[in-house]
Parts: C-alpha cells; structure tokens; sequence
C-alpha cells in the first residue's frame, strides 16, 4: 500500500435518476446507497486508480468492507451478517461498481459465492464456523468452479475427492478465481468417486493446496485473480457441504451472483455516463461546449436512456428476488443486457472524453476494460444468450 | 453521561436553490435532505466520548415527519434514541425554545450542536441555548474532552488556539475539525429500525421572525481582462462600477 498514490482529485459523481426511481426505494434502501456511495468516495476512489495502474489489490480494504456490511448484506443477522433484502444488495453492488468492478467482484465473491453457498448448503457448524468472520472481511473466500479446460460447461469438470476415512483426498484445479491469491477459504466444486459433484470447503495451510496468481491481466487490474491447485489435499469431511449434490450447487450460487452484477453495471455505466456528461459541458472545441453538438448529445442522450430502462430491470428483478419468484432465466436477461449496455455506454463515453479518455485522469478506460471481464465472468454473454433461447423455446442449443 | 445532539435536516450541498410564492418560500421540489455537516460532527464526537467513557447519545431535531429519514442516519451512525419536535423550524430562536424544554427535563450533561446550519447559517442556536438553560457555552469547538467533570475545549483564534473548559452540563458548537464523520454501516441500519424515536409536540407556536422575501446573488458576469500596464483601469472599474473600494 506504501507505494499507491491517494489522489486529491474530488470525486464529484452524481447519478442519473430521470424516471424518479428514488420515489420507488424506501428511506432505508436509500440509506444505504447512499452510505455505500460514501464509502465509495472516501475509500475506494482516491486509491483506486493506481491500484488499477499498478496491477495491485488493495487487500486493507477487505476489512473497511466488512465493517461497512459489504459482505453477505442479504444473508440473516444471526450469522454476523447484514440481514437485508436484495433491492439493499443490489444498490449496494451498484454503488460499488460504480467505484470498480474489481471492489465489486470481490464482495460478490465473498457475499454470493462463498458465503450465500455455505448459508445455503452448509452445516450449523461451517455456518458458526466461517460466516461471522467472512462477514466481517477478517477472512477473504473464492470459489473454485472453472477449469482450465471447463468453463461454459462446468459438468464437465475433471477435479475430484476420494474416500480417505474421515477426510477425502481432493486433486485437480480451478482458474479464473478471484480473490484466490488472497483467500483464507475456497468454495469448491468437485466430483466425489460416484462422479457427482458436490462442495467442499478447502483452507488456506492444507498441505497440497496452492493458489498461484494470474499476471498480465488488461482487466480488473485491482482485484486478484489466480489459480486453486489441488495435490492430494485431505480435507476433513466435516468441510463438505451436506445440503446439495449435482450442479444446482453452484449454478444457485451463481443467481445470486449474476443478480449482484446486474445491479453493478449500472453502477459502472453511471459513473462512465457521469464523467462523459461533465467533460462534454466543459471541454470546448469550435467556441463551445462539445456537449452543445448533436452527435455528443446522441451518445448522451441514448445513454441515459439505456441506464433507466436497466434501472427498472433490476428494480422489478430485486422485487422478484425478494418474493422468491426470480427465474434463472430472468437474472440471466438482466446480467446480460445490463453488462452489455455498460460495456457500450463505456465506449461510447471513452469516445466523448477524446483523447482525456485512453487515461487514467478519467475512469472510462478502466470500467471498459473491467467490463470485458464482467461481459465473460458468470456466464459469458453468448451463454445468457443460449438460457433465454432456451427459455422461449424449450430447446436446449447448448449441445 | 448524557449527551443531546442536535440535528438540523438541510438541503444537500450540490442543491440548485430556486424560491416560491413571490421569492417568499424556499422551493423545496425534488431536494435532498442531508444531517448538516457540522450537526454530523457533534453526533460523532458525542459518539466518541461515550464509547470511551460510557453514557447515551439521543438526537433531537425540529421538524415534521419528513426528517424522519435523516434522523434514522443519525440513529444508524451510532445514536440511542431520537426525539423529533413536530413543528416547522421557523428560526433560531424558536428552535432553541423546543430544545431547551427538552434538555432542562431530560438530565443531559451536554447539549452539543453544529457551528451554524449550512442552509441559513444563522449560528445561534448554541449561544441561545445556553442563555435559555443558564449554563455555560462555548462555540465553534475543534476539540473536546471531559475529565474530572468538566469540558476541555479547543477554539481556533487569529494565530492560534485557545483552550477553554467549563463545568458541566454546558452547550457546545462544533467547528469542522472536531472530527471524522462516521458512514453509517449495515449493522447500524438495521440497529436503527427499532431505536426509539419518540415524537412530541412544540411548546409554542410562536415564531419570532418572518422572511420579507429571498433574492438570489447576482448571476456572474463575464471576466473583464485589464493590461497589466493599466492597473488604474482596474481602480476605476473597482470604485465606480463594482463600488467595493
């Protein structure tokens, strides 16, 4: 951390809200937005650009993120954790992404894919064991899902457990993982000798388990991605989850994840949106602001028009969560569009920044190349795309 | 020890202020309400000398139900309870008033308020307050300590510091650099939902003052540049035009 630079630049966001949404949140959701948009400001902000930089996670900020509540907000309070509902966590994760999607990856990582799993699936004494303490960032988690060779099709997975008495002894490897580097814990799914996968939670000090980090990354430059590396691990039995078996597991798990991104490509779009609004009514060219001419005001305007219509995707998207009734295939709709539509606003924004946009001075470049890693993590973009054909017509184009 | 903290409900910084009824009413369509900042510093401090010495922290503000919101943030940064004035407030002095009834009842051995109000910036609910419970106070405080019953307080004076310290119960002002303001976390939202917040009526309906009307600043003109080798220009323009020398 000595060697990240805190910039003085104000951070001056102000986020778009032209169909009243405010009016549709209650006070406490708003609240909490709002305190999440601070902490945004004050923590996150002023560093986040040279972490970006410099390819460094900011590993301090785990600790300001569990004392703020960043992780696992939706899960009960009798586990340590925020006790909120998901219209709460998805304006969280907005506000966060707002500030980086690598921030925000962490705590969906943390919130949706290790602890909301071992809420879901794990035993009274993991749920004792590890959630406080996820919850409150005094231990970082991952989850080992991917393969080198299994990505889209994770049933394919080839990483495995055997029956070793009290323990099993757990072989192969998981990449793409974020937080890996860092994690005390991994969630991970692998197949027991029946060839049925199920979840198993593997400590950081397990002789044979190792976590190399993934180098020369163009995206999510602040967020640490590596490998899981399994060789003969024994792992005590009592660490594998008793409440699932087969690959609703982890697809459960991914739900509540691909939920969280809906809500923070808003954020990212927003901010990119924000930035691009600012610099059109500043920046002159032919005697006066570039904001006053129609193809600048296009892009603008075509922004904001994409931001609201996601807005109100995942506000009718949260309510549905709440009440039970989301469908994979409708988060599956809202990842989808919403990362797209950022990823789009991003370059539409970098446009309008000019020059100024290809640097750091401006957040642009860093949300778009964030983005191509969103647009590709949990379901890739052609995937979501395959669930809702899947969904219309009830045909499987998957294989 | 119990400390009241006194909460203003005022419009965000970034606020574009327009004026209705003939320029006689604030236009408050589509404004955000904030704590005022250095109402937000108090509650902090207040925070802080509890934790370390034990003692409750309750919020009182003047106002109808819509600072609700504000009061719940005060309650989710950390405040035990909240008392809620309903009625308007109108001025300083009115304000006080409401204040004062409920700190000779309440047993508090500090009322603690911001410096001023960012949206009308009187600053004079402090020095009223102390009038009005005949204690001592002390205004616009960069720092604050209790020991042995009394407040040790620091103010900032041309070049330099003074320290002043009273006994207790007493009244004071926070000044910017009292502390840190605290984000509320998620645990402190949740706390918040079932702190108490007690609503009581006015003691008087009375306001003491009345706006004539409100007038925005002169819009800014346009940059005049004067040659460096013409500063009498310059003198001339300042006298007779702008008339601030």
């Amino acid at each position: 951390m000595e060697n990240i630079k805190r910039s003085n630049k104000q951070d001056n966001f102000q986020a778009p809200d032209f169909y009243q949404l405010d009016d549709l949140f209650s006070d406490e959701h708003k609240l909490i937005r709002d305190s999440i948009r601070q902490w945004v400001k004050q923590e996150v902000s002023p560093i986040i650009e040279d972490c970006c930089q410099q390819n460094y996670f900011p590993q301090h900020i785990v600790k300001s993120m569990g004392e703020v509540g960043l992780f696992g907000p939706q899960l009960p309070a009798e586990y340590g954790c925020g006790g909120l509902d998901y219209i709460a966590y998805g304006l969280m994760m907005q506000e966060l992404e707002r500030g980086d999607s690598g921030m925000r990856s962490t705590a969906s990582v943390q919130g949706s894919l290790v602890m909301y799993p071992i809420y879901k699936f794990g035993s009274e004494e993991q749920k004792h064991k590890y959630l406080p303490k996820l919850a409150k960032g005094e231990m970082l988690g991952c989850f080992g899902l991917t393969e080198p060779d299994h990505g889209s099709d994770p049933s394919s997975m080839v990483t495995n457990f055997k029956d070793d008495g009290d323990h099993v002894i757990l072989n192969g490897a998981k990449m793409w993982i974020s937080n890996s580097p860092f994690a005390d814990i991994a969630v991970v799914w692998a197949k027991n000798e029946q060839g049925i996968i199920q979840g198993i939670i593997v400590e950081r000090g397990m002789e044979g388990f190792s976590t190399p980090e993934t180098h020369g990354k163009w995206s999510l430059r602040a967020s640490a991605t590596g490998e899981l590396v399994f060789d003969n691990v024994r792992v005590p039995k009592a660490n594998i989850f008793p409440g699932v078996t087969g690959l609703k597991g982890p697809l459960t798990c991914l739900n509540s994840a691909r939920y969280g991104i809906s809500w923070g490509a808003i954020g990212a779009a927003m901010d990119c949106f924000d930035s691009a609004k600012r610099y059109s009514m500043e920046r002159q060219q032919f005697g006066r602001p570039i904001g006053g001419f129609q193809l600048q005001q296009k892009k603008l305007a075509e922004m904001l028009t994409e931001i609201t219509k996601a807005q109100l995707v995942c506000w009718r998207l949260g309510h549905l969560m709440n009440e039970g009734k989301a469908t994979p295939a409708q988060i599956s709709l809202a990842k989808r569009n919403n990362v797209d539509m950022a990823l789009h606003i991003a370059r539409e924004a970098r446009q309008i920044h000019g020059g100024m946009g290809i640097t750091g001075e401006y957040p642009i470049m860093r949300h778009m190349m964030n983005l191509e890693s969103v647009i590709t993590y949990e379901g890739t973009h052609d995937i979501h795309l395959l669930i809702l054909g899947m969904e219309i017509t009830g045909e499987n184009a998957f294989v | 020890m119990k400390i009241l903290v006194c909460i203003s409900n005022v419009p965000d910084t970034t606020t574009k202020v327009t004026f209705t009824e003939g320029n006689t009413r604030f236009n408050n369509a589509g404004v955000q309400y904030i704590i005022n900042p250095y109402d937000e510093l108090s509650l902090t401090r207040a925070l802080e000398l509890t934790e370390a010495q034990g003692g409750t922290v309750t919020v009182i503000n003047v106002g109808l139900v819509d600072t609700e919101a504000n009061i719940r943030k005060a309650l989710a940064i950390g405040a035990h309870e909240a008392i809620r004035i309903n009625a308007k407030p109108v001025d300083a002095y009115y304000v006080a008033e409401q204040i004062a009834e409920v700190a000779i009842n309440g047993g508090y051995d500090i009322v603690m308020t911001g410096r001023e109000s960012i949206d009308y910036n009187s600053g004079q609910v402090c020095g009223l307050l102390a009038e009005m419970l005949g204690w001592p106070g002390i205004n616009v405080i960069t720092k604050i300590d209790i020991d042995g019953g009394k407040a040790i307080c620091e103010r900032d004076i041309d070049g330099g510091k003074e320290k002043v310290s009273c006994s207790l119960p007493c009244v004071i002002s926070a000044q910017k650099e009292l502390t840190e303001p605290r984000i509320p976390n998620m645990r402190g939202i949740m706390a918040a939902r079932t702190k108490p917040l007690q609503v009581l009526e006015p003691t008087s309906n009375q306001a003491h003052t009345k706006v004539s009307v409100y007038e925005l600043p002169p819009a800014k003109s346009s940059c005049k540049m004067i040659d460096p080798a013409n500063a009498g220009q310059l003198i001339d323009l300042l006298h007779n035009e702008s008339k601030v020398i």
